[in-house]
């Protein structure tokens, strides 16, 4: 009937918002906690693994390459201090010597020069026509020829071809010589190049200055003041292995782990994407955030849709609640009328019985002969016996009302259904006659007994003659016809009134609580939504039909109990 | 001679007074009492009292036990309970008590006139097998 004006109350709103809220914060709250705390756990152990990783990967090429450099420098010494070493002045025997170093020991090795205090060569021995150069104004003389053993820097040189060289210091004759060998770089390059790491990672080795010492894979140039910083960082922690993470040219973020070669001339440095180095973690974080996303969805449906439920049902049971309420109120509220109504029947019945005696006294010294003769002696016995008439007529309606007032009681009896129609009829035909109402009945005789409440039965078939008397005062009168008939299992009741019928507006509401169409003050509107509970309750059917200006009819369906049956 | 000598027991004055005065004149000799405690003062000053017609519902001592009292202290005299709607329940206990019979109120008056006819009838013929009973036992002792 009003399935959707709960929706529109406030109240049950509120209701609704609360319990989602509620069901939201309390799924969602344990949810947050467990999966931010798991993903904070393995956000750290990932970063430490991936660190440890790249450490050990940069400790194993620094101390393979620093293995290399020394390797190269050793080949170079023994070389110096061999016996022949007089002979390394002559360039026959340093193209010997390069062969053996060449087949023997490593194929690295480009050529070899011997240099004099002065810079000039004195002797050269390789590919490249470099005799008798001069290299006293070269970067790598100058520091070679002050230290035992030197490796230069990655250089052009006189060549024109990147290289470096590895330099050992030497006196014989009583001179200082220098012989240098120069390294292949593509050997030496290999080394770094063939460092990979994941899909994005790669190697590669800086000077102090920041200037490249291998060639670079990749077509990313890395920007020299991340390096810069890199470098600084790095001398701080001197020979730990450093990580950091900065943001390269392209706005990418990077990770670097780096640690100082050949005594802290160079710098190794191993760059990898960040994206690639987590993808685990950015995947297995992406999967989470993906549930999270779900399972948020499917609480916050599951919260307003079973919130939703719940508040219907809750609305259901209140406005069932409030009918009960209704109801007992109402019963209770008959049950004193009951109990006024007989208190005030008994009190009447007194005066009444001395009026009709006085009156019987007055008729009987009528009687006597003096009275015989006079003039209005007919007059006198006519309103003598009215009065008497009238007495017995209060008589009667008192007893009526003592009748129904005794069987104010909702216990729930076996009763006779067309008793009680007649019952209601008794109290209702002095307003039906007042409104020029006949009542007409047309009961099915031997109707089954059945189980219920006296009271409330009467309360509805009351409460239907009156509308009908009440529908049809304001028409000038009419016919109420109450016929009552059993079918297998039920016993159907219908009240007809020829009236006017009710507009169809009306008819949807009419067995809603509070809906009237009597002025303020003249109805509750909750007669006809009472009888409703109560039919209801029984577990019967009340119906409405109404045609305008035809009449209307009530239809009440009670079912007989089984046991009933039988 | 009146055709009973009746005690009229009702704690309603009005009603009592109609009554006597219709009954009065209808050749009943009328004793009003307004209480249980009156009607019992009544049959004590006065024997020759036959029929009491009582109200059952009378404030202090009701109908029932006055009746009670009377059967106990004058178990000839004959009782007519008289009743509204509501109290038909209290009558018929009255009648199960030993009342002669009930009336409801308000009563037609040759209706009552007839079952206080009855009842003294009753009580007349009760005295009379007394009487007699006594006089064969005289007589009896006499031979």
């Amino acid at each position: 009937m009003t399935s959707g004006s709960h929706k529109k109350d406030p109240y049950y709103k509120s209701l609704t918002r609360k319990m989602i809220l509620t069901v939201i914060i309390v799924s969602f709250t344990p949810m947050i906690l467990v999966s931010g705390a798991i993903l904070y756990q393995f956000h750290v152990s990932y970063h430490e693994k991936v660190a440890a990783h790249l450490e050990e990967l940069v400790q194993k090429h620094k101390q393979n390459i620093d293995y290399f450099l020394n390797e190269k420098l050793s080949d170079i010494r023994f070389l110096s201090q061999c016996p022949q070493c007089e002979n390394l002045n002559q360039e026959s025997f340093l193209e010997q010597q390069l062969a053996t170093l060449q087949q023997e020991l490593d194929p690295v090795f480009v050529d070899l020069g011997l240099v004099n205090a002065k810079g000039r060569q004195i002797a050269y021995a390789g590919p490249f026509k470099l005799g008798e150069a001069q290299y006293s104004e070269a970067e790598w003389f100058k520091k070679a020829i002050k230290s035992q053993y030197f490796i230069s820097d990655v250089f052009l040189g006189l060549r024109g071809l990147p290289h470096f060289i590895v330099a050992v210091r030497k006196r014989f004759h009583g001179e200082t010589w220098i012989l240098r060998a120069t390294i292949d770089f593509m050997a030496f390059n290999n080394l770094v190049e063939n460092v990979r790491i994941g899909k994005t990672g790669f190697a590669f080795i800086l000077n102090r200055q920041g200037e490249f010492q291998t060639k670079l894979l990749r077509e990313v140039m890395p920007s020299k003041s991340t390096y810069m910083e890199l470098l600084k960082n790095v001398s701080k922690s001197q020979d730990k292995i450093c990580i950091v993470e900065a943001v390269d040219d392209y706005g990418k973020k990077n990770i670097y782990a780096s640690a100082f070669l050949k005594n802290g001339d160079w710098m190794l440095v191993c760059q990898q994407n960040k994206s690639d180095a987590f993808s685990d973690l950015y995947r297995a974080k992406k999967i989470a955030g993906l549930i999270f996303l779900l399972g948020g969805l499917g609480i916050i449906t599951m919260a307003i849709l079973l919130s939703r439920r719940m508040v219907i049902h809750i609305a259901l049971a209140d406005r069932e609640k409030d009918m009960m309420n209704l109801q007992v109120i109402e019963t209770g509220k008959l049950a004193t009328v009951g109990e006024l109504a007989a208190g005030i029947a008994h009190e009447i019945n007194n005066p009444v019985a001395i009026m009709v005696e006085e009156a019987g006294w007055v008729q009987d010294l009528l009687e006597e002969e003096e009275f015989q003769e006079g003039e209005n002696l007919e007059e006198f016995q006519r309103a003598l016996k009215q009065i008497n008439t009238q007495g017995k007529r209060c008589k009667e309606i008192t007893h009526k009302l003592l009748s129904f007032a005794r069987k104010t009681d909702s216990r729930i009896q076996v009763v006779q259904m067309n008793d009680l129609i007649d019952d209601a009829i008794g109290l209702a035909e002095q307003s039906a006659r007042y409104s020029k109402v006949v009542i007409n009945t047309n009961l099915e005789e031997n109707l089954p007994f059945i189980q219920a409440s006296q009271t409330e039965m009467q309360q509805v078939f009351l409460n239907l003659i009156n509308n009908a008397v009440d529908a049809m005062d304001n028409k000038g009168g009419g016919t109420i016809d109450i016929t009552s008939r059993s079918d297998e299992d039920n016993i159907l009741i219908d009240f007809a009134d020829n009236g006017p019928g009710i507009h169809r507006n009306n008819l949807a509401r009419i067995f809603d609580p509070f809906f009237t169409t009597k002025p303020v003050g003249k109805g509750t509107g909750l007669g006809l939504s009472i009888c409703y509970g109560i039919i209801k309750k029984m577990g019967g059917e009340i119906d409405v039909k109404s045609v305008i200006d035809e009449g209307t009819t009530f239809s009440i369906r009670i079912p007989i109990p089984e046991d009933q049956l039988d | 001679m009146a055709i009973a000598n009746v005690l009229l027991v009702d704690d309603e004055t009005p009603f009592v007074e109609a009554m006597t005065r219709r009954l009065t004149k209808r050749d009943l000799s009328i004793t009003p009492a307004f209480s249980g405690d009156d009607a019992l003062k009544r049959l004590k000053e006065n024997d020759k009292l036959e029929v009491v017609i009582l109200d059952v519902k009378m404030p202090g001592m009701d109908g029932i036990e006055t009746l009670q009292e009377i059967r106990k202290r004058y178990p000839l005299v004959e009782v007519i309970m008289l009743t509204g709607h509501a109290t038909v329940e209290s009558a018929i206990e009255g009648m199960k008590r030993g009342a002669f019979d009930y009336l409801m109120k308000p009563c037609d008056i040759d209706h009552l006139i007839s079952k206080v006819s009855e009842a003294a009838a009753r009580k007349r013929q009760h005295e009379n097998k007394i009487i007699e009973a006594r006089m064969k036992k005289i007589a009896g002792r006499m031979v």
